[in-house]
């Protein structure tokens, strides 16, 4: 069956942080480092990323835990696996191995799964983040003609991480946490030269970022300039994640629910961080507050982002076999 | 069911039934905003933004950013510019036009954009691959798309046309890349109407129409234009423009035109628009009557410009007679010359004070207008023919007056001009004489073919304050030079101006400056000959100017001197192992359809005009831009217009009464190669000994791997190959029975038509090498029968097989010449001559080979070394001086 018959039956679940989870092991740098990068010249603790090549068990772990609790959808570990972001470590040249080494992890971890319930397939979404540069921003507040990162530098790096995934075996591709549409349209770009190119394709999703209360992404759209600004590629799902709890991003996924002609995905934080940078809300508020998503219908996927875990995507998808999924209506008919 | 098109900014902008009308902003569009483009040229980011703001507060629903300008890196200001606005939340609210006729531009502008912009535009100009390849990447990089009404054949400018074009792209956009149907928008091309031109009658009507079938037949398409273009007749009457925008409007939008590209401050309100305007304005429109233009027209007159200006047609006949004068000079008005001459003359009492006072304030004027850009050449040479006609009106009484005092007025200053012995060719220097003379200069005029005796003679009985020479053809250069040495033989000390199409800073400076003492001054344009002679007669400038001047060629020779050097070049040897590689054996060789030579004599005119290319007529006036579109420029676009149709009266007149007489003759011989790039020619295949041989040089730059050293040679099989190949000649001209009629509009003292005729002349010529070089493809030689091209692509040169000319780059040798017009008696048959220099005369003439093979090309001979022209000269049998004296401009050593 496919994940599009699938989704229009009910609401699947996505699931949650990966670095909420691995700050709960105690890694060291040398852990980071395993033997391979001992003698890099750069620190690599925090490179969460590379975890899948040196600290596989962990990554595998996480991903289990994940589908234990219901998800029917893991996300890769390669939110900064572009050759852009890795350059703060210096590890940019290893960028298509860490892809390609993620997507496998998952996909394995998600066939042992699928194997044991056939009727219930899951899936591995390749995350591509938003990196950490802007193409449609300058850093530079004296220079606003400035651009730090071109589109083309993008599409370079995003046609690698692309190809990493897709031949590690993801299942879907996820544009992610998106709060520069331009660097979106990039990877989007990127995404389509290499279906063209390897005459391969899966369903792409595609998540952006309202960054504030303002309901604009960071580089500036509203939800439906942000949705018009997408849609040219025939998309799976469009949605929003991070930088908000499940109530503050309800507005605007009611913009989407109402303009979008695909389905709705939504992974909000486990509220807003504490002074301390935590995330306190717990599973159950969590889980009440994405039900409310649920009750009007708005979405088709849920999950969790920053601060949730194997027991909020539990509570979250005990809540979402209780709903309909949001039908899909072509809208301005 | 109906699909909308969406557009984002930062903002959603989504275009419905309902939206009526989208209005796209023009103003930040450096073809359209000759303000912006100042902005932009002079780096002037911050206030170029706030015309986009503007536009934004304005009511701007998308802004259009249009950076296509010659002497802009268009690709880095579009970039800069996007980049820019991306950092203004009030601009970047808008979805943006990108509007480009280059793909890169446009390209590197979608790179830039967050939102869903729109691309301006694509088009089957190119062919449907590369129409389909822009296609998907625009909808791969996000963005709704304009297409033109353009196909292979060009612009669409009827119904039918604008439809098959618009079917065939819909079509092909939305069966073959699946770009989605809303997201195109069709421009069907607004055209300029009441232009005087028949053909342009219809051109609104034809686009209402284009408009409405659009909207019906292609599904959820949209229909959008530049407003504008519609009323550029208008130029300068503002009244009327915004009249026609808001009819046009409101015609197109009844008609389905749902996007537009439009400056709101031109625009009337459409039940505002004064009944009687309304009425001629849709009769032009609409095409509704044959009057309708010159109806229009009329009212235009009462209404011209703004409210100052609001007078009669004739309400400049109240003023002064000095101010009369100055009007008739400055527009170029000949009607009521001379009874104000007349007046004048009755208010100052001498004829010269007529001259020196009001006419020559009112030549200053125009003086000052043109300097300043403000008026284009064809107006000034108008002025001239006001000039001379006054001056001429005055002559009479200046002898008389003479005759009674015995005295001679003396004039500003006196400046002779030839063009130099051999050479035959002086519009340009005409245009520099009239330019001098609507500038208080005396010009004595030589004319052309003139001996460097006659220049020495004449300049010192007229005690001439500057000596101006001119040439076409690159013999002119060592004349020239010639001149000068003279002049320092003579000890003269009168400076000497150097100009025309072959002359260069860099030859003047190396050549002509060290052999004569006296100021040399290069004048690249008819607009420099002004300020150069002024500095040069004025005794406070004349020294220091000189020194300046003097020194700027000294430094040039030695940086030319060190250049020199720096460049590769390969012995003929190697460069004749690297030529071009043909299979020989797997060419087919089409043999022509007759063997010798065939005369075309008064051959029909008619047949000519179709094959003009006008581009080059409008170089020659100083008026940059291509033809057609020049004649919607924003800039020169009315100039160019009324100068366009002067040009077709003029061409009609020729046409009609054959005016001029076209010749031609034309030639096919069997040919084979020799290994040192000669051609042998023979009567018939079968003969084994050739009656003539033609020489062709070859590259010697170093160059690329994989690119060869041309020479013309390399496409005619060599004889080794065993097969038979075939060359053919050509001569051809248009410019018998110039003489006469020159001479009859240089009896009226119009210079405007003296120039007029001789650049129509020249372009016939080239129309008849076109039209002839067409039926020698497809019948004469008959090697592609079935081709079949617009004007645009002959001009473009698309067509199989190539027909260089000797003395232009590819064989720049001008002796060749001799040889061909031996071979075809062209003096004899059909009335061309050769000077001692090497050029045609009449001027107005072409001549040449036909290579018919597919891989012949145009190339550049550049520079060439001494074993060549040694090897050359025997081959010639022509001294090695002579030979590096025709081919100077091509030693790489200095003789």
């Amino acid at each position: 069956m496919k994940i599009e018959d699938i989704l229009k039956e009910r609401i699947l679940v996505l699931d949650g942080a990966m670095g909420t989870m691995i700050q709960r092991y105690p890694l060291t740098e040398d852990d980071f480092r395993g033997v391979r990068f001992k003698d890099h010249a750069h620190p690599l603790k925090g490179d969460n990323d590379l975890l899948s090549i040196t600290q596989p068990g962990i990554i595998q772990q996480i991903h289990r835990e994940y589908l234990e609790a219901g998800a029917d959808i893991i996300e890769t570990n390669t939110f900064s696996s572009t050759s852009i972001a890795q350059a703060d470590y210096q590890l940019q040249d290893i960028a298509y191995e860490l892809n390609y080494e993620s997507a496998r992890i998952a996909k394995a971890v998600v066939d042992e799964f699928s194997n044991q319930t056939p009727h219930k397939p899951r899936y591995v979404a390749g995350a591509l983040g938003p990196t950490n540069k802007t193409a449609s921003l300058s850093p530079n507040v004296n220079d606003p003609g400035y651009r730090a990162i071109t589109f083309d530098e993008l599409v370079e790096a995003y046609y690698t991480q692309t190809r990493g995934l897709m031949e590690g075996g993801v299942d879907l591709l996820l544009v992610e946490t998106i709060f520069d549409t331009l660097n979106a349209k990039a990877a989007l770009f990127a995404i389509q030269n290499y279906f063209e190119d390897s005459g391969r394709q899966v369903p792409v999703m595609v998540s952006g970022t309202i960054t504030d209360a303002s309901g604009r992404t960071l580089s500036g759209q509203t939800t439906e300039a942000f949705m018009i600004s997408v849609t040219h590629v025939p998309l799976l799902s469009i949605g929003l994640n991070c930088a908000l709890g499940a109530n503050q991003l309800r507005p605007y996924l009611q913009v989407m629910a109402r303009e979008s002609e695909t389905f709705v995905s939504a992974y909000p934080n486990a509220g807003l961080p504490n002074e301390f940078g935590h995330y306190d809300q717990t599973p159950d508020e969590m889980a009440a507050q994405i039900e409310e998503y649920l009750k009007e219908g708005l979405v088709n996927i849920v999950g969790g982002c920053c601060g949730s875990t194997p027991d909020h995507i539990r509570k979250i998808a005990e809540v979402a076999a209780k709903y309909k999924p949001r039908v899909v209506e072509v809208a301005h008919a | 069911m109906h699909k909308n098109l969406r557009l984002s900014g930062l903002e959603p902008v989504t275009i419905t039934p309902a939206s009526n009308f989208v209005n796209i902003g023009e103003r930040t569009n450096v073809t359209g905003s000759a303000r912006f483009l100042k902005l932009i040229k002079e780096d002037k980011f911050d206030e170029a933004l706030e015309v986009a703001l503007d536009q934004v507060r304005g009511g701007a629903q998308v802004i259009d950013v249009n950076m296509d300008e010659g002497m802009l890196d268009s690709r880095a200001a579009m970039v800069k510019f996007l980049n820019l606005m991306a950092a203004e939340p009030e601009i970047a609210r808008v979805p943006v036009m990108i509007d480009s006729s280059k793909w890169e531009v446009i390209e590197a502008g979608l790179k830039c954009l967050q939102g869903k912009g729109i691309v301006n535009s694509i088009s089957l100009k190119a062919g449907e691959e590369e129409f389909i390849r822009q296609a998907k990447l625009v909808r791969r990089y996000g963005a709704a798309v304009v297409v033109m009404a353009f196909d292979e054949e060009g612009q669409a400018d009827t119904l039918e046309r604008r439809i098959s074009i618009c079917q065939r792209a819909y079509s092909l956009l939305v069966d073959k890349v699946k770009f989605p149907p809303e997201d195109i928008i069709f421009d069907p091309n607004i055209f300029p109407v009441a232009t005087g031109i028949e053909q342009h009658r219809n051109y609104a009507v034809d686009f209402f129409k284009a408009a409405k079938w659009i909207r019906e037949n292609l599904p959820h398409a949209h229909v959008s234009g530049g407003v504008s273009n519609v009323s550029f007749s208008f130029r300068g009457n503002q009244k009327v423009r915004e009249a026609m925008h808001s009819a046009f409007l409101y015609h197109a939008i009844q008609h389905g035109m749902d996007m537009g590209i439009v400056n709101p401050t031109m625009l009337e309100v459409y039940n505002e628009v004064d009944k009687e305007l309304l009425e001629r304005v849709e009769d032009v429109l609409l095409n509704r009557r044959d009057d309708a233009t010159e109806r229009l027209l009329e009212y235009a007159e009462t209404v011209k410009g703004s409210a100052r200006k609001k007078e009669s047609d004739d309400a400049w006949r109240s003023g002064s007679v000095e101010e009369r004068i100055s009007h008739a000079l400055v527009k170029g008005i000949l009607d009521y010359i001379d009874q104000d001459t007349e007046e004048a003359r009755q208010k100052y009492g001498r004829p010269l004070n007529v001259i020196e006072g009001p006419l020559m304030a009112g030549m200053n004027v125009v003086g000052d207008l043109f300097g300043a850009g403000k008026m284009f050449l064809p107006q000034v040479v108008k002025s001239a023919r006001v000039m001379k006609r006054a001056v001429a009106y005055l002559e009479p009484y200046l002898q008389e007056e003479k005759r009674l005092s015995g005295e001679t007025g003396k004039p500003a200053a006196r400046i002779l001009m030839a063009t130099v012995k051999g050479d035959v060719h002086d519009i340009g220097k005409n245009i520099v004489g009239v330019v001098l003379a609507c500038n208080n200069y005396e010009v004595i005029d030589l004319g052309v073919m003139v001996p460097a005796e006659k220049i020495l003679e004449t300049a010192k009985q007229e005690k001439v304050d500057i000596i101006g020479l001119s040439g076409l053809i690159t013999p002119s250069l060592d004349e020239m030079v010639y001149v000068a040495r003279e002049m320092q033989r003579e000890k003269l000390e009168i400076p000497l101006l150097i100009g025309g199409a072959t002359t260069s800073r860099i030859h003047t400076a190396v050549k002509i400056d060290p052999v004569y003492e006296g100021p040399v001054v290069h004048v690249l344009d008819a607009s420099r000959s002004v300020p150069v002679s002024s500095e040069l007669i004025n005794p406070n400038s004349r020294k220091s100017f000189t020194t300046k001047v003097k020194s700027e060629y000294e430094s040039l020779r030695k940086e030319h001197e060190s250049r020199r050097q720096e460049k590769n070049y390969i012995t003929l040897k190697a460069a004749r192992e690297n030529q071009v590689n043909i299979d020989w054996q797997a060419e087919q060789i089409k043999r022509p359809s007759f063997i010798g030579k065939r005369a075309l004599l008064n051959f029909p005119l008619e047949k000519l005009v179709a094959y003009i290319d006008w581009t080059p007529f409008f170089q020659t006036w100083m008026l940059a831009g291509r033809y057609p579109g020049i004649l919607t420029d924003p800039v020169v676009g009315a100039e160019a217009l009324k100068l366009f149709n002067d040009a077709q009266s003029m061409l009609n007149d020729i046409v009609k009464h054959k005016k001029l007489t076209a010749n031609g003759m034309v030639a096919f011989y069997p040919a084979k190669r020799s290994k040192t790039d000669d051609v042998k020619l023979f009567h018939s295949e079968t003969d084994s000994t050739s009656f003539a041989r033609l020489h062709f040089l070859r590259q010697q730059n170093k160059k690329a791997p994989g690119l060869p050293n041309f020479s013309l040679a390399d496409f005619i099989a060599p004889e080794d190959s065993g097969m038979v190949d075939y060359i053919g000649l050509f001569a051809v001209t248009t410019g018998i029975g110039l003489e006469q009629c020159i001479d009859e509009f240089q009896a009226k003292h119009d210079d405007y038509s003296v120039i007029m005729i001789k650049a129509l002349a020249d372009r016939l010529a080239e129309a008849f090498a076109e039209c002839l070089h067409e039926q020698v493809r497809k019948e004469l030689w008959g090697y592609n029968p079935q081709e079949k091209f617009s004007n645009e692509e002959l001009i473009k040169e698309a067509y199989v097989g190539i027909r260089p000319a000797p003395g232009y780059p590819a064989c720049p040798d001008h002796t060749e010449k001799r040889t061909i017009f031996e071979i075809l008696d062209a003096e004899k048959e059909a009335g061309i001559k050769l000077t001692e220099s090497c050029a045609m005369y009449p001027a107005s003439s072409v001549s040449g080979y036909y290579l018919a093979n597919k891989q012949a090309k145009y190339f550049g001979l550049g520079k060439i070394e001494r074993d060549q022209v040694e090897e050359y000269a025997g081959r010639k049998g022509m001294k090695i001086e002579e030979v590096e004296r025709w081919l100077a401009p091509n030693l790489n050593y200095d003789i």
